[in-house]
């Protein structure tokens, strides 16, 4: 039992997929400008990993080593498939904002890390613990960083204004001493910064993880 | 013109790594010298320049609702748009892997300074976003597919050179323990991505007069007509 919540534990820390073994940053990135897309994309990657994983595991002894890139390709193509339909069938909207990051999620090195390094060589249960571990550690770095920037760059969370109301006129909350949203925040270099910063936090906290 | 516009375009302006975050992953792992950065932009813009086409007319001949029409009458409605992930992301597969094989049995001295980033690529988002790109965007023609395909890769290039360079020099500073290595690439990319977006101002001159236009255009049919007819030429000019 130790060795498994292990697996589900270790990625969301000290062996984060995104601040320590830098996989999947690019779709990290994009879609942070809102709380809503970040649980969204979280959720599609979580669905992926985990079932991807199994998939990978039961195959991993009929997988001749040579082709083992393009069968792991098409069961990621695959499932991510599934996921834009599903995406467009219930949350129009939303995958209109995630536009190409949810075909993206094909070539999200987090994905074929994972199969690289874990599903090829380790039992059905084991990798889906793996799968779900992982993609919780990206999950958390997507949702501290959407919080961030749709709290401070609009001013809401998930839709809703938490800071007040800042149309002129009507001001109410922080807006009415002088508050203003910080429309940088929006910006895509932001995701960067914050990111960057996440690193530093992190780091500082545990010297282990410093490079030289 | 247009060629011109959107080769210009693809570098500055929707650079594939400040704009669109794409290929992250292999900017950030292999940014650490400027020899290895040029062998991988160098392998990046090769593979898009060839995939990026190939998939536009994948796109246009197979995927596109209704592509399969010159099949015959029977096939017009079909629409097999939900397989274009598993296609490109097949094609990209294997004409890397082509590529590679090409590549070793013609130039051995471009093998050696490409061949070890090549498989690298297969699993790079700049290669499969710029596909997935090219078709949200509807790129009109193969000649312009192409043109996008080298831009955005020349645009990459760029990207992972300035980085490596800047990562180079960075190794004399002192920066914060804490901070060394990952965290300080992450921050000099989004004050490079700053800078990048100033570039967004190279070519609104042109949209900016075609919107005013249109609003022109608007407005006299306002003036002289109903409302009805208003409806309909706003939803002709959307």
């Amino acid at each position: 039992m130790g060795k498994d919540s292990k697996l589900i534990l270790d990625p969301l820390a000290d062996n984060n997929p995104i601040t320590i073994q830098v996989l999947g940053i690019c779709s990290a990135l994009a879609i942070t400008a809102e709380l809503e897309a970040s649980i969204v994309m979280s959720i599609s990657v979580l669905f992926v990993l985990a079932v991807g994983n199994v998939v990978i595991s039961l195959m991993r002894n009929i997988i001749p080593s040579k082709i083992r890139i393009i069968v792991q390709l098409i069961v990621v193509a695959t499932l991510v498939i599934i996921v834009d339909l599903v995406l467009k069938a219930f949350a129009y909207e939303l995958s209109k904002t995630l536009s190409v990051f949810v075909g993206l999620i094909i070539t999200n090195c987090i994905i074929m890390g994972r199969f690289e390094a874990f599903a090829l060589g380790n039992s059905p249960w084991r990798s889906f613990l793996d799968g779900i571990g992982n993609s919780l550690g990206y999950a958390v770095i997507l949702i501290i960083v959407g919080f961030f920037r749709e709290l401070l760059g609009s001013g809401t969370l998930l839709g809703i204004p938490v800071l007040g109301n800042p149309i002129p006129g009507e001001l109410s909350g922080l807006y009415a001493y002088g508050y203003e949203n910080n429309g940088f925040m929006l910006l895509s270099p932001m995701a960067l910064i914050v990111v960057g910063i996440i690193i530093w936090v992190q780091r500082t906290k545990n010297k282990a993880l410093i490079e030289d | 013109m247009e060629h011109i516009e959107l080769f210009f375009k693809s570098i500055f302006i929707d650079n594939m790594v400040f704009a669109t975050f794409l290929g992250m992953c292999s900017y950030l792992a292999v940014s650490k010298k400027v020899t290895t950065a040029v062998g991988l932009g160098a392998a990046v813009i090769f593979v898009l320049a060839i995939t990026v086409p190939l998939n536009w007319l994948l796109d246009q001949y197979i995927l596109q609702p209704g592509a399969l029409s010159w099949l015959g009458e029977e096939y017009a409605s079909y629409d097999l748009s939900f397989l274009s992930f598993i296609m490109f992301i097949a094609t990209i597969a294997t004409m890397v892997q082509l590529v590679e094989i090409i590549v070793e049995k013609f130039s051995p001295s471009l093998y050696n300074s490409l061949g070890i980033f090549l498989p690298l690529i297969a699993v790079n988002c700049a290669i499969l976003g710029g596909s997935l790109f090219m078709q949200s965007r509807e790129i009109a023609t193969l000649g312009l597919a192409t043109t996008y395909g080298v831009g955005s890769g020349i645009g990459w290039f760029l990207a992972i050179l300035a980085i490596a360079a800047i990562r180079e020099k960075i190794r004399y500073s002192n920066v914060p323990p804490a901070l060394r290595g990952l965290g300080i690439t992450f921050i000099i990319t989004g004050l490079m991505a700053i800078g990048f977006m100033s570039f967004g101002g190279m070519l609104t001159g042109g949209d900016e007069e075609e919107k005013t236009e249109k609003t022109a255009q608007i407005e006299t049919v306002k003036d002289n007509s109903t409302t009805k007819e208003i409806a309909n030429n706003t939803k002709v000019i959307d």
